[in-house]
């Protein structure tokens, strides 16, 4: 029993860990996804800016001003994004300005909105909500008519007409981001010499550029968020294993005393607990693994939040080298305390 | 083989500190056994007899005198010399067993090879010994599902397994019924007669004392 319940504390640990490697590597995957589902080459954030920060907006009419004007510049548009949430956003666009990046949306049901107050979300969006066609969606603090659904992976979850949104957020005029398709994608990196030249301060991207940086490293306080939970994970891990390891000493206080009279020394003694801890970080990373896949499947299938897990295996090690060194560290004073222990007290131990 | 004593003693001394108070468990104790031996000691609660019995195992360092122990000065040894000597020249049967209970009958025996890093196939020898302590059907048992007698039959074959000098039983009838006191201890002058086995014995029973060659009394830490 009580081998079982280290286990499980040992493995709940692990999967607390994967879960949040998990999720953050899920919504970073899915915001890059859905940034390449756009089809632009070029992607110009406003200066100051920083990957998931849309607070800064900058003057839409440096597309006709400077963008439109430069060679092999097939299209250009600019969207607001305004934050609803952790890691959610709705997003203002011009549909006709958009659909010549990369052919707009692909519809599932319905089409593109007509009125001021339509909204269009994704597939994914709108079964984890129940929504259908002509559903009133409320965002923003005000009622959306749903008037299309469309694939998934692409620019973002809710759209709503551009105008609108900046009307709303007092950014007329205003756009968070500029998506630039060329001609000739081999001339991406010419263009954005070319056009940094003009647009002094901004942050202009290649599409590869733009998604490498969908990394931990760039959501802030996400890595520091990382390390204390695996501190946590660690010092769950040490308590757990300490208690169950101080407790396994006492119980077998007499049996210990038996190992000392045939002979053992105190690193056989030592050696005994440290495989059986071993064993304890071992059982519990596979199970904290299989509970991942669990975690994964109610946080995508279950619960409507419109996060998503992914499960990183290259972390499945990193997990289970958290939980064993938290349990090495918890074994350490009983099993001193077990290869010190004086052999004629242990065999008299009642 | 040597005629000299396999243990020979020379005013052995024991003094332990409990708080501020010494207690002197062994006042001067001279005892010689032979090798092939089998010598009984019999005396009363508190009259130094198990703390002979924990320095001559090894469990324990003598305060003063000498102790040799076939051929090993026990005065001397550190806690890393006394281990070694109980892996290969002591072996111990205890009133209560002390088997390891989540270990079969076959295994409690195999740890104390695998303690003196004897693994590999156990002596044909042995083989007959587990003959001779009627073990043969029950060594794939665990000590919950052995009689008392059996469970002690099993600590005699651990305690021997690795061929001990001295074979050292406290008390080995202690918690057993007569007929499988009896039995006991028939195969312990068995394991001394064939085998040649050196026994050294703490009992209280007089009948089980009688078992051995020759019976030695302690009383208060000395031997009368």
């Amino acid at each position: 029993m009580r081998t079982t319940l280290s286990i499980v504390a040992i493995s709940i640990q692990v999967t607390m860990v994967l879960t949040l490697v998990g999720l953050s590597a899920g919504m970073l995957d899915e915001q890059a996804r859905r940034a390449r589902g756009i089809g632009a080459d070029i992607i110009i954030r406003p200066p100051s800016s920083s990957l998931l920060n849309f607070g800064l907006n900058m003057n839409a009419d440096v597309i006709p001003k400077f963008i439109n004007l430069q060679p092999h510049v097939a299209a250009a548009t600019g969207v607001l994004v305004y934050p609803t949430g952790m890691l959610n956003y709705i997003t203002g666009v011009d549909l006709s300005e958009f659909s010549k990046l990369n052919g707009g949306f692909r519809f599932v049901q319905g089409g593109p909105f007509q009125g001021a107050d339509e909204m269009l979300v994704d597939s994914y969006y709108a079964d984890q909500h129940k929504y259908h066609l002509g559903d009133a969606v409320t965002e923003l603090n005000r009622p959306w008519r749903l008037t299309g659904i469309y694939q998934p992976g692409m620019l973002a979850r809710q759209v709503i007409p551009l105008a609108t949104l900046q009307d709303l957020t007092g950014s007329r005029g205003k756009v968070s981001v500029i998506y630039v398709k060329l001609d000739d994608p081999d001339k991406t990196g010419e263009m954005i010499t070319s056009l940094a030249e003009r647009l002094k301060d901004y942050k202009i991207f290649s599409m590869q550029e733009y998604t490498d940086l969908y990394s931990v490293n760039s959501v802030p306080m996400l890595r520091e968020f990382t390390i204390v939970v695996i501190a946590l994970g660690v010092l769950v891990g040490f308590l757990v294993v300490f208690l169950s390891m101080y407790t396994a000493v006492l119980e077998r206080t007499r049996e210990i005393g038996v190992l000392k009279a045939l002979g053992a020394s105190p690193g056989y003694i030592l050696n005994i607990l440290l495989r059986e801890t071993t064993f304890l970080a071992v059982a519990g990373s596979l199970l904290g693994i299989l509970l991942s896949y669990v975690t994964r499947f109610t946080i995508n299938d279950v619960i409507h939040s419109s996060l998503i897990q992914t499960i990183v295996y290259k972390w499945w090690l990193i997990a289970a080298a958290i939980a064993i060194v938290g349990a090495m560290l918890g074994a350490i004073y009983p099993g001193l305390k077990a290869a010190r222990q004086d052999a004629i007290e242990a065999l008299a131990y009642e | 083989m040597s005629d000299a004593p396999i243990i020979s003693i020379r005013d052995l001394r024991k003094t332990y500190h409990a708080g501020e108070v010494d207690v002197h468990a062994l006042r001067g104790v001279d005892l010689d056994v032979e090798r092939g031996e089998f010598v009984s000691i019999v005396g009363p609660s508190g009259s130094g007899k198990s703390t002979l019995f924990h320095i001559v195992g090894g469990l324990t360092p003598p305060t003063a005198g000498s102790i040799q122990l076939d051929g090993h000065d026990l005065l001397g040894l550190t806690d890393a010399q006394r281990t070694e000597l109980r892996k290969t020249t002591v072996g111990f049967v205890f009133q209560k067993y002390n088997l390891l209970p989540t270990l079969t009958a076959r295994d409690n025996i195999e740890i104390a090879r695998h303690i003196a890093h004897k693994d590999g196939p156990p002596d044909p020898k042995f083989a007959e010994i587990l003959k001779l302590l009627g073990l043969t059907s029950r060594l794939d048992h665990k000590p919950r599902a052995l009689s008392g007698g059996e469970q002690q039959r099993v600590a005699i074959a651990r305690a021997i397994v690795n061929h001990p000098a001295i074979l050292l039983a406290d008390e080995p009838t202690g918690n057993l019924d007569t007929e499988n006191s009896t039995a006991v201890l028939e195969l312990l002058r068995d394991l001394n007669q064939r085998l040649g086995q050196t026994i050294l014995m703490i009992t209280h029973n007089p009948e089980a004392a009688a078992y051995g060659h020759r019976t030695v009394r302690m009383r208060d830490g000395r031997i009368e």
